[in-house]
């Protein structure tokens, strides 16, 4: 990264970790809007960001296009759930292991597609089904209750992973997502990262000068298979319950794969950017609905305006957002 | 070096190669020539393992590598380049010439050297930074090579490196293939320009419905008339020759 981008982003995490007090001070002096409505909505951008790198990673860098990646999630999900409530792990010991249960998902179903050699909108679809799949599963085997789902013992404290105050779940997703941030930056930068970006660009060439591209491939799925269901298993411990549509519905596949293509997917910041467009949609059409009383039966309207605004990037600016950025710097630098 | 024998590949019973068998030593250039549709790059995926063969066996170095798979190939020294260039569009030249590189080491700043030396060694220094889909004919085929070469090959096999550039250019990559060559690399290339093929190899191979049928120097397969016949048809050869009685 350039002195100035690491400068940026130096300033940009500075930024993050005041936020929360910024917007405190702001609410003591009469900001109208509630400060713990703000710093749920910056939880929010850095969960959605996290959860779309995670998508990022696989189908972004390495262009294993997935239509079905809330499989790591709700593994995650329903991992981190099972082993508390079942088993009454301590949630920080469960998280790691429900983030490996997610690799172990990631392994097993590039290991079976890419055996198999399905690339494209074949991976795309076994991914879907192996979704399905999975909901469909949670929703009938005992041990996750089925469409009862699983709900987690309210204990605030620190030692539960649960907190009365916002603000460190905010901090905690904000840590996550640096993370993802610092894994993606990695990818621009190794011997790993380059390979991933060959086997998208062209799998027969990456094949030729020495690549393992199943390999290659299958680790990268893990990779991705265990941010997916660290961010499944943070989800299931803000909101304290989990069922099968909420692990594994396709809306959360969609989440994922959209934030990372309006930011721009196979870029660092895409999915960080694709998350604060999504979020602020989502928030400014629900408030336009309580508001406005003509919206009030369009529902969802924040679908809506995702649809549209998946159009215009597809037509109009096919690497995302983050180009925006990249079109000027890399006209910059041939001046 | 190489020692490719009886090796034979059908696709849903046509067969592509049928029991072809050559041979290529070390620091030679040996060139595999043939009409359209004669096997040639099928017998290149068969020997760098794209395509499995049905029969027959590879040895590179006395070790058989037959059906091994291309990234096993490719890191015992072997590496083959694309007829149809397949650039990574996306990304720069340097990148591109990087994940050949790779091959080798792990380091990213040695992966970076490497690529800029091997830029200059095949003419594309100052291309270093353009996209990969940004490049002309010429320019693709030169990162075929440089790639290629930036593996860090002892046997390089080129798919007709130089289809569809001008005389000027044509020139320029014979002279980067001679220069290859000298350096310790020793080459098999698929070529229909002969002009090439003469300036370059010692020795051809014909291929012909999938068969070897003919194999010596550029100027005794020129004569040969049953090389004559595989490209101008059945009965070519004793009209030719009548033409010069």
């Amino acid at each position: 990264m350039s002195r100035r981008g690491l400068a940026f982003a130096a300033g940009g995490l500075l930024l993050a970790i005041l936020y929360p007090l910024l917007v405190r001070a702001a609410g003591a002096a009469g900001l109208p809007i509630a400060p713990n409505y703000l710093i749920n909505v910056g939880m929010l951008v850095c969960f959605t960001a996290f959860i779309g790198q995670s998508w990022n990673i696989a189908g972004g860098f390495a262009g294993l296009m997935s239509f079905g990646h809330v499989v790591f999630f709700g593994t995650g999900a329903y991992g981190m759930a099972i082993l508390q409530v079942t088993y009454g792990w301590n949630p920080w010991l469960a998280w790691p292991v429900a983030a490996a249960l997610g690799a172990g998902v990631g392994w097993l179903i590039g290991a079976l597609a890419f055996r198999a050699g399905l690339r494209g909108s074949y991976f795309a679809l076994i991914t879907l089904a192996f979704a399905e799949v999975f909901r469909i599963l949670a929703n009938s085997v005992p041990f996750t209750r089925g469409g009862l789902g699983l709900l987690i013992k309210a204990e605030p404290h620190p030692a539960n992973l649960q907190f009365r105050d916002p603000i460190w779940i905010y901090y905690l997703a904000l840590l996550l997502c640096v993370i993802a941030l610092l894994i993606a930056w990695q990818l621009t930068r190794t011997r790993f990262g380059a390979r991933l970006v060959a086997i998208r660009e062209n799998e027969d060439a990456a094949r030729a000068l020495g690549i393992d591209v199943y390999a290659e491939k299958v680790k990268v799925l893990a990779l991705s298979g265990a941010m997916g269901a660290a961010g499944g298993a943070f989800y299931v411990q803000k909101y304290l319950y989990v069922d099968p549509w909420i692990a594994f519905g396709v809306d959360k596949s969609v989440e994922m794969l959209l934030v990372s293509m309006v930011g721009g997917a196979g870029t660092i910041f895409g999915p960080l950017i694709g998350a604060g467009a999504l979020t602020a949609i989502n928030e400014i059409t629900r408030t336009l609905a309580s508001v406005v009383p003509a919206l009030k039966n369009v529902q969802p309207l924040s679908l809506i305006v995702y649809g549209a605004m998946l159009v215009l990037i597809v037509a109009r600016l096919p690497d995302g957002l983050a180009s925006l950025f990249g079109r000027k710097r890399r006209e910059a630098g041939r001046a | 070096m190489l020692e490719v024998r009886h090796l034979s590949k059908a696709f849903s019973g046509l067969k592509a190669v049928d029991g072809a068998s050559l041979d290529v030593r070390a620091g030679e250039i040996v060139a595999l020539i043939g009409p359209n549709g004669a096997g040639k790059t099928t017998l290149f995926a068969a020997i760098a393992g794209f395509h499995r063969p049905d029969a027959g066996t590879v040895r590179f170095d006395g070790a058989d590598i037959t059906g091994l798979a291309p990234h096993r190939i490719c890191a015992a020294g072997m590496v083959r380049t694309f007829q149809i260039t397949q650039p990574f569009a996306k990304i720069s030249v340097r990148e591109n010439i990087m994940v050949g590189a790779y091959a080798r080491t792990a380091d990213r700043t040695t992966a970076a050297v490497r690529a800029e030396v091997i830029a200059r060694q095949v003419g594309m220094a100052r291309q270093l930074d353009q996209l990969g889909a940004d490049l002309t004919v010429a320019g693709r085929k030169r990162l075929e090579l440089a790639r290629a070469l930036a593996t860090g090959p002892r046997l390089l096999l080129l798919d007709e490196v130089m289809a569809g550039l001008n005389p000027t250019e044509i020139t320029e990559i014979v002279d980067v293939i001679q220069a290859i060559r000298t350096s310790g690399v020793t080459i098999l290339l698929i070529e229909h320009v002969m002009q090439a093929v003469t300036s370059l190899a010692e020795r051809v191979y014909v291929l012909n419905q999938g068969r070897v049928i003919a194999e010596g120097t550029p100027a005794a397969i020129a004569a040969d008339p049953g090389v004559v016949e595989a490209y101008l048809g059945h009965g070519a050869a004793a009209r030719l020759g009548g033409g010069h009685a």
